[in-house]
Parts: structure tokens; C-alpha cells; sequence
């Protein structure tokens, strides 16, 4: 009486997290791949096209009026000021994007995950899965960013392209830590909570003027948040400037993919195992 | 009886002070069809999700081909297709891409797949539907579609949570037609219902629960003998007079329940005993005499109907 299914599904048996991982997130990346192909491409156009947007506007409107802007690095335009904190906020909002709604609804109003759970998979496929899919959507949005930043001769070296890693790293633990937190959401409303966050992050992360604007502890508490890793991230990565503080953005978003991952495991698993 | 696909003894879930399942014993047998009959609440779903790994036990033993679901979990579930009470067919996928998806989730390969696809197409009769948003499905084409998605990976234990809940009554008849089927191909079925009619068509064997308990296991016909006289004679006087007749039919019958709306008397010979109250100048509104059915054996044991 063993069938395919179930031959397959001793593979991993006596491994390390056998109850909770069955090595296959790659199917729930290729069921969101198969929704992908006949879904909306309106909706992924726009979540690309808002940080491209206030490229334009911010950095030719409003770089008319600030000239160009002195940096460690020599004499800069505003829109190539401003372009890293984009950058890291364009995958920032690819990562949301799938890891907070697309989430929700997988959770709470389709029962997806309650299908998933019913096979074979275990909780850790479905979470890695899940945050793989959100983070190549970051990924390709700061890609495409970069494409754009590059053919408007926003960037002068070959250090930008680094910039696409680094972004990836950023959309890495906003879908991470996105996913965790949506799993502890019960209704619509308390997922506005995640808006109410987002925006004035993108407002105060000084994607679009120095931080030294603030006061001392106003500058600290920006630092703490993700944000700001992600624009230093970048901006570092994008100009090529390795050192003690590159890692430790590196590290922040170590252990934000980590403490997501951990906490969305945890909780699928209470909410489809009890 | 060689050993059993599900063996269960001292079976128990809480929640919290929340009894649902009661320290419960049952086996299984292979190709067996096995119902758990009971009200809403009665801790049949309970059952089902520890059975299907995906609940954990609070106390008692339970092993599934010899397997104990709290340590295999992932290779029970790869034994099991499951039909759950609510429907999760993935809403954003056509019809022929929900099964595909589901073979993958069990690793099986595209190929493996591809050639099953026709074939569980044809068994849930949605041929002309396979490139269909499920969105667009009849609540009855749903539920064909959720069986065949969970034969996918050929399942030794099919199990199904109240399969035609919320159906009509052509679509329950289809969907008993097609899980006949299975079971003559000698697919073990697990099944929770709270329709006596379901659980009479499709079972070979059942166990009769309330709050968590097991009232009563056997086969449908022998549950009928053992708890309940071959006919029933239902009788009505309008809601006022009910009440006041029962006590001058009480020595009539073998025994008598009385519902909200009627009085149901138990005989042998349910015309007889419609005459012999005639006999006695006793005219009810209306009668109906019927064969005992599983929800007399329901009500016997625990004094309820199974649907409330």
C-alpha cells in the first residue's frame, strides 16, 4: 500500500523539522505562479509605477528648485539623491503587497492554506513559499527600478547594479515579517494597521532629505526602522561603500527574515494543527 | 478482520474545559465505509481533523496504517484525500489547474498528474467545465471537484465531512452515485453526517455520537433492530391536542416519542396499530406510517433529532 504520494513523502522522514517541512515550497510558488498568469496586470503595473512616479515628480519637479546636492561622493542631481530610498521602497511594496492582502485572503476567505495543509506540505513550505513568491515580486519591481534609474543616467558606476541584491535582501524581510504579522490579523480592519505604519515610514525614512533635518532621538528612532536599513542598504550597496555599517543593515534584515519566518511557521501551524 | 487501517482507543480532544471528543474507541477496516452519525457539535469534525493529522489529540491512542499521526504526520496525510465541510478549492484557478496543484502540493510529478486529470475529470463530470474559473461552479460541481482533487494523489482513506450539506437533492443523489463508485473500488471512506438517509446509503458500518461520546456502532439495519421497532406510525392532532393524546396512546404502542409537531408511535406493524386507535374513536389530523430510520435510533438514544 504505498503509492507515489506517500513514497514521496518519506523522503524527508527522520530529517531535521520533518513534521514541519516536506521541501516543496517551490509548489506553492508555482500555484502562485499559475494565479499569476491570468491575473490582473493592472494591479502589479501600479504597485511598480508609484515609486517611478515620485522619481519623476520629486526628482525633476522638485530637483528643479534644489539644484544639485554635495555628497562624500562628489556633486549629484536630486533625482539620483533620491533614487536608492525609492529603490528600497519599490521593494518594500512589491513585498507587502503579496505578503499582507494577497495573504489575508489566502488565510482568512479562500481557506488555501487549509488545502495546502491538508497534503503533504507543512507549515514551513507554505510560509517559505509564500515569502519567496512575495520577495521575487520585490525583487523584480527594484529590478525593473534600477533599468529605469540606469536609462535616465542616474547612475555613474557599475556599484548600481548591486543595488538589485541588496533590494532583494530588503523585500526579503519585509515579506518575511509582512507574512507574520497577517497571520495574526482576524479582520480587514485590523490590516489598515499596516498602512497607517507603511506611509509615514515612506514619509520620515529620508528617502527624499537627510535625516539630519531631525532632532538626535527623532534620527534614532527613524534608524530603527526598516525602512531606513533598506535606504542605507541600498544607498551603500549603490555606491560601492563596504564597511561596518553595510553589515550591520545586513544583519537587521537577517533578523527580520528570521524572526518572520519563525513567527508565520509557528502560526500556521497553531492555526491548521491544533 | 486483519489490522485495522484506523485504530482508535481513548480517543480525546478539548479545548480548553470544552470536552469534543470523549475518550472514544473505533477501528477501521480497510475498504470498510464508516460513518460517524451525530447533531452538529457532537464531535464528528473533531474526529475527522485528528484522523487527517491535522489536529492533535489530547489524550488516548490513534494509529492510521500503523502510522501515529502525532509523529507522521506529513506521510498519514500522504494516505488520506480529504473532502472538507467547507469548500477550499483554490478560487483563482480554473478547474483542471485546482487538481494539477493539489498532485504537486503531494510532490507528484507534471506528468504523473497530466494523465490522471482526464480520467478524475470524467468521475466528477466536469469535462466541459476543466478550463473554468471554480468561481463559476455549482455548489454540487464544487463538491465533485473537491473529491476528485483529493483522489489525486490515490488515496488508501477517503475522507468526507458532510459531503451534500448545502447541496439539493439531484445534486446529493450525483455525488452518493459517484462516492458508490468508490467504493466499489474498494477506496476505504471516512464519513461524518448528520443526515440519517446519507449515512444509511453509504455506510457499512457507523457510530452514532452525542457530545463526544459513542452511543451506539453498527451497521445501519442492525442499529434499526436493535433500537427501534420495524415501523413507525406518525400521527398529528395540531399543536394544542398533541400533548393531551399522548397519555391515551402511551399503551398502544411499544414505545412513543413526541416531537414539537407530532407523536411518533413504534410497532412492529404500523397499519395495525393505525387501525386499532381508529378502533378506539382516535382520529388524528394526519398519519404516516414509514420504516424506522437511523434518526428513530438517534432519537432513542439520546432523546433529540439529529437536525434541529
Amino acid at each position: 500500500m504505498t503509492t507515489e504520494a506517500v513514497q514521496l513523502s518519506e523522503r524527508r522522514l527522520g530529517k531535521f523539522g520533518d513534521k514541519y517541512f516536506a521541501g516543496r515550497p517551490q509548489q506553492v510558488l508555482l500555484r502562485n505562479w499559475i494565479s499569476f498568469k491570468s491575473s490582473a496586470w493592472i494591479a502589479v503595473v501600479s504597485g511598480f509605477l508609484e515609486p517611478v512616479l515620485y522619481l519623476l515628480s520629486f526628482g525633476y519637479g522638485i530637483g528643479e528648485l534644489v539644484g544639485s546636492i554635495a555628497t562624500p561622493g562628489g556633486e549629484i542631481s536630486y533625482a539620483a539623491y533620491i533614487a536608492p530610498g525609492l529603490l528600497a521602497t519599490s521593494a518594500m511594496n512589491g513585498a507587502m503587497l503579496d505578503s499582507t492582502w494577497n495573504v489575508f485572503f489566502k488565510l482568512n476567505e479562500s481557506r488555501l492554506y487549509n488545502a495546502m495543509l491538508a497534503t503533504s506540505l507543512g507549515p514551513l513550505d507554505v510560509a517559505l513559499g509564500e515569502i519567496a513568491w512575495a520577495l521575487m515580486r520585490g525583487g523584480i519591481y527594484a529590478t525593473a527600478f534600477t533599468v529605469i534609474v540606469a536609462a535616465l543616467g542616474l547612475v555613474t558606476t557599475w556599484w548600481a547594479l548591486l543595488a538589485i541584491p541588496a533590494a532583494i535582501i530588503v523585500a526579503f524581510g519585509f515579506a518575511s515579517f509582512g507574512m507574520a504579522i497577517t497571520s495574526y490579523m482576524k479582520s480587514h480592519h485590523q490590516m489598515n494597521f499596516f498602512y497607517i505604519f507603511l506611509l509615514p515610514m515612506f514619509l520620515f525614512s529620508g528617502a527624499f532629505y537627510p535625516l539630519t533635518v531631525f532632532p538626535g532621538w527623532g534620527q534614532a528612532i527613524i534608524k530603527a526602522l526598516p525602512l531606513r536599513q533598506g535606504i542605507e542598504l541600498v544607498t551603500r550597496a549603490m555606491s560601492g561603500e563596504f564597511g561596518i555599517h553595510i553589515l550591520v543593515n545586513i544583519s537587521y534584515f537577517m533578523v527580520m527574515i528570521c524572526v518572520g519566518l519563525f513567527f508565520t511557521t509557528k502560526r500556521l501551524n497553531a492555526l491548521f494543527m491544533k | 478482520m486483519s489490522e485495522p487501517l484506523i485504530h482508535a482507543r481513548g480517543l480525546t480532544k478539548t479545548y480548553g474545559d470544552f470536552v469534543a471528543v470523549d475518550g472514544i474507541d473505533f477501528d477501521v477496516a480497510k475498504g470498510e465505509s464508516f460513518g460517524f452519525l451525530g447533531p452538529n457539535g457532537a464531535g464528528k469534525s473533531s474526529t475527522m481533523r485528528i484522523i487527517g493529522a491535522t489536529s492533535v489529540r489530547t489524550s488516548g491512542t490513534l494509529t492510521i496504517l500503523g502510522k501515529d499521526p502525532e509523529v507522521n504526520g506529513p506521510q498519514i496525510r500522504a494516505h488520506l484525500g480529504v473532502v472538507p465541510q467547507q469548500d477550499n478549492l483554490d478560487v483563482e484557478l480554473t478547474v483542471s489547474e485546482n487538481i494539477f496543484i493539489y498532485g504537486r502540493y503531494f510532490g507528484l510529478s507534471s506528468s504523473f498528474i497530466n494523465k490522471k486529470i482526464p480520467e478524475l475529470l470524467e468521475f466528477a463530470q466536469l469535462e466541459e467545465k476543466k478550463d473554468v474559473k471554480v468561481q463559476a461552479l455549482s455548489g454540487g460541481m464544487k463538491r465533485r471537484l473537491t473529491i476528485a482533487r483529493s483522489l489525486v494523489s490515490e488515496p488508501d482513506i477517503l475522507m468526507l465531512d458532510e459531503p451534500t450539506t448545502g447541496l439539493d437533492p439531484q445534486a446529493r443523489h450525483i455525488l452518493w452515485d459517484r462516492l458508490f463508485r468508490l467504493k466499489e473500488q474498494g477506496v476505504t471512506l471516512l464519513i461524518t453526517t448528520h443526515y440519517m438517509d446519507e449515512a444509511e446509503q453509504l455506510c457499512d458500518r457507523l457510530i452514532v455520537m452525542d457530545k463526544g461520546k459513542i452511543m451506539a456502532e453498527n451497521s445501519p439495519a442492525q442499529l434499526i433492530k436493535d433500537y427501534s421497532t420495524k415501523e413507525v406510525l406518525e400521527v398529528r392532532f395540531g399543536s394544542d391536542r398533541n400533548q393531551e393524546m399522548v397519555e391515551v396512546l402511551r399503551p398502544l404502542a411499544e414505545r412513543i416519542e413526541v416531537l414539537p409537531d407530532r407523536i411518533l408511535l413504534y410497532a412492529e406493524d404500523g397499519e395495525q396499530l393505525l387501525e386499532s386507535i381508529a378502533a378506539k374513536g382516535i382520529h388524528p389530523n394526519t398519519s404516516l406510517v414509514r420504516r424506522s430510520s437511523l434518526e428513530d435510533v438517534f432519537l432513542r438514544l439520546t432523546g433529540r433529532t439529529l437536525v434541529e
